[in-house]
């Protein structure tokens, strides 16, 4: 992994994010976006207000939602991050592969609007793709002239890191370099009530008590919105360019539940005992998990029990930085990927903010809020998806 | 009703698709094609859109190619708006 760019509700850019992300910092706050006060739910966790004209060419603002936006943006930080120069690589040397779940609901319901308020003939041309789950990975193809692999995920949370490894299919497939990651924003009326719907949102009012994983007071979570795109490329190659390595994905897996009722255990322990085989790594070799973190507390319990299954009563540190950008749907398992390679770039666990310590109602070693000094060699990140998705990822810090 | 003139299409394309090609300033775009600008068959159906909106004509396929240059759809305008005006 080469390469990295965040758009985050913490931070635009890798190192304002990973600096709001060690301080435990949380921009989770009332929404701005749009009015929510006659909803259920009124909190969120924003990207910071910034003019797309000012980080994108005049042609794509009017063909893109919010999610594409970020996702372009995200993808240009990560290839100069890398040093990477897409129209000095061979056509088809590059691929994109990226996660959405949502899709483009505030540029839907514009159009959606202009549909219905003043007739066909308003609805703008580009909603025949600016909605698509599909969007980011062709916009960000075409804008770099990445030509290789072009691969679309959909599996909510967990499409962060099951995007990541598809990318790592292709590169081992021979495609040299991947940009990779998620994407996601829903902040209007329409992407709102299509959230808020699906019950586990958090409908507390205070932001430092709206989303507490783990805890005793844990109350559902809060959404979020984003990018995080990672630049994936094959080992040798990377090395030979002389590329700075963030790390290696060093195992993967990907199960699924079984359906409501059935008797059979959820699938996260699986997920993470197969990349943990995959990676090679024994369960006391992981210095850190990062936690999907769903803050309900029935989830919440899955997630604590798998944990203990597979590490016994070895009290790995565990850290949620989410509590602090609330959950960003594709983008969230990527930027736990991001905050996963810093972590063992620096050596310093982040904190999960706003969860104390005293507060934890299972037996998992949560960091708490205050970052923690620690010798780091391998992290595990997992990530559940809305419809029964598990994905657990090892990662190993660059030798 | 004042005639349909190339400012008028240059600000109805950087409103709906900005300038993918660079700077659309000067006269000698004209003669070019949209497609050499930089559009896709998306953005010119998107000006005729608006052009259907706010003049309310609609223009014939061929002017509305990336292969069309903008001076027939700027002409195209002008005969439409004018047949209407009639």
């Amino acid at each position: 992994m080469t390469g990295i760019g965040v758009v985050a509700p913490t931070g635009i850019g890798r190192e304002e994010y990973w600096e709001a992300t060690r301080a435990g910092g949380s921009a989770i706050a009332p929404i701005t976006r749009f009015d929510a006060s006659k909803y259920r739910a009124r909190l969120a966790g924003q990207v910071p207000d910034f003019d797309p004209a000012e980080r994108l060419p005049s042609h794509l603002l009017p063909q893109t939602d919010p999610m594409t936006q970020y996702a372009l943006i995200a993808a240009e930080h990560a290839l100069d991050d890398a040093g990477i120069i897409p129209e000095q690589l061979p056509e088809y040397a590059a691929g994109v592969v990226t996660a959405a779940a949502y899709g483009g609901f505030e540029f839907g319901q514009g159009e959606l609007q202009n549909l219905w308020s003043k007739g066909g003939e308003y609805v703008s041309a580009y909603q025949s793709f600016a909605w698509f789950y599909a969007v980011n990975t062709g916009q960000i193809s075409i804008r770099h002239g990445m030509r290789g692999p072009g691969r679309v995920i959909v599996t909510e949370q967990a499409g962060g890191l099951d995007a990541v490894a598809q990318a790592r299919r292709q590169v081992r497939g021979g495609t040299p370099v991947v940009v990779t990651g998620g994407a996601d924003s829903a902040l209007c009326p329409w992407g709102w009530v299509s959230q808020i719907a699906n019950g586990r949102v958090s409908l507390r009012e205070e932001p430092h008590r709206a989303y507490l994983p783990f805890s005793r007071e844990a109350c559902g979570y809060v959404p979020g919105e984003g990018a995080a795109l990672l630049i994936v490329e094959d080992a040798d190659s990377a090395h030979a360019r002389g590329a700075r390595r963030y790390g290696e994905v060093a195992g993967y897996a990907a199960t699924f539940d079984p359906p409501p009722g059935s008797g059979r255990p959820p699938g996260l322990e699986r997920a993470i005992r197969m990349a943990l085989a995959d990676a090679e790594v024994t369960p006391q070799e992981v210095d850190v998990v990062f936690a999907d973190a769903a803050g309900v507390p029935d989830l919440d319990a899955v997630e604590a029990a798998a944990l203990r299954a597979v590490f016994g009563e070895r009290e790995v540190p565990v850290t949620a930085p989410k509590t602090g950008t609330g959950r960003l749907a594709s983008a969230g398992a990527c930027l736990d990927l991001v905050a996963a390679f810093l972590a063992l770039r620096d050596q310093v666990i982040p904190p999960t903010p706003n969860v104390t310590r005293a507060h934890v109602a299972h037996p998992i070693a949560l960091v708490g809020p205050e970052p923690v000094s620690a010798s780091l060699q391998t992290a595990l990140v997992l990530a559940r998806g809305i419809g029964g998705f598990n994905a657990a990822m090892v990662i190993r810090r660059a030798a | 009703m004042e005639a349909f003139t190339l400012d008028d299409l240059r600000a109805l394309l950087r409103e709906c698709a900005g300038e993918p090609g660079g700077s659309l300033d000067g006269d000698h775009i004209l003669d070019t094609t949209f497609a050499e600008l930089g559009y896709d068959s998306l953005a010119v159906m998107e000006a005729a859109a608006r052009v259907r909106r706010r003049y309310g004509v609609v223009l014939p396929e061929e002017v509305t190619q990336v292969e069309s240059t903008l001076r027939a759809f700027v002409d195209a305008v002008r005969a439409q708006t004018q047949a209407q005006a009639v």
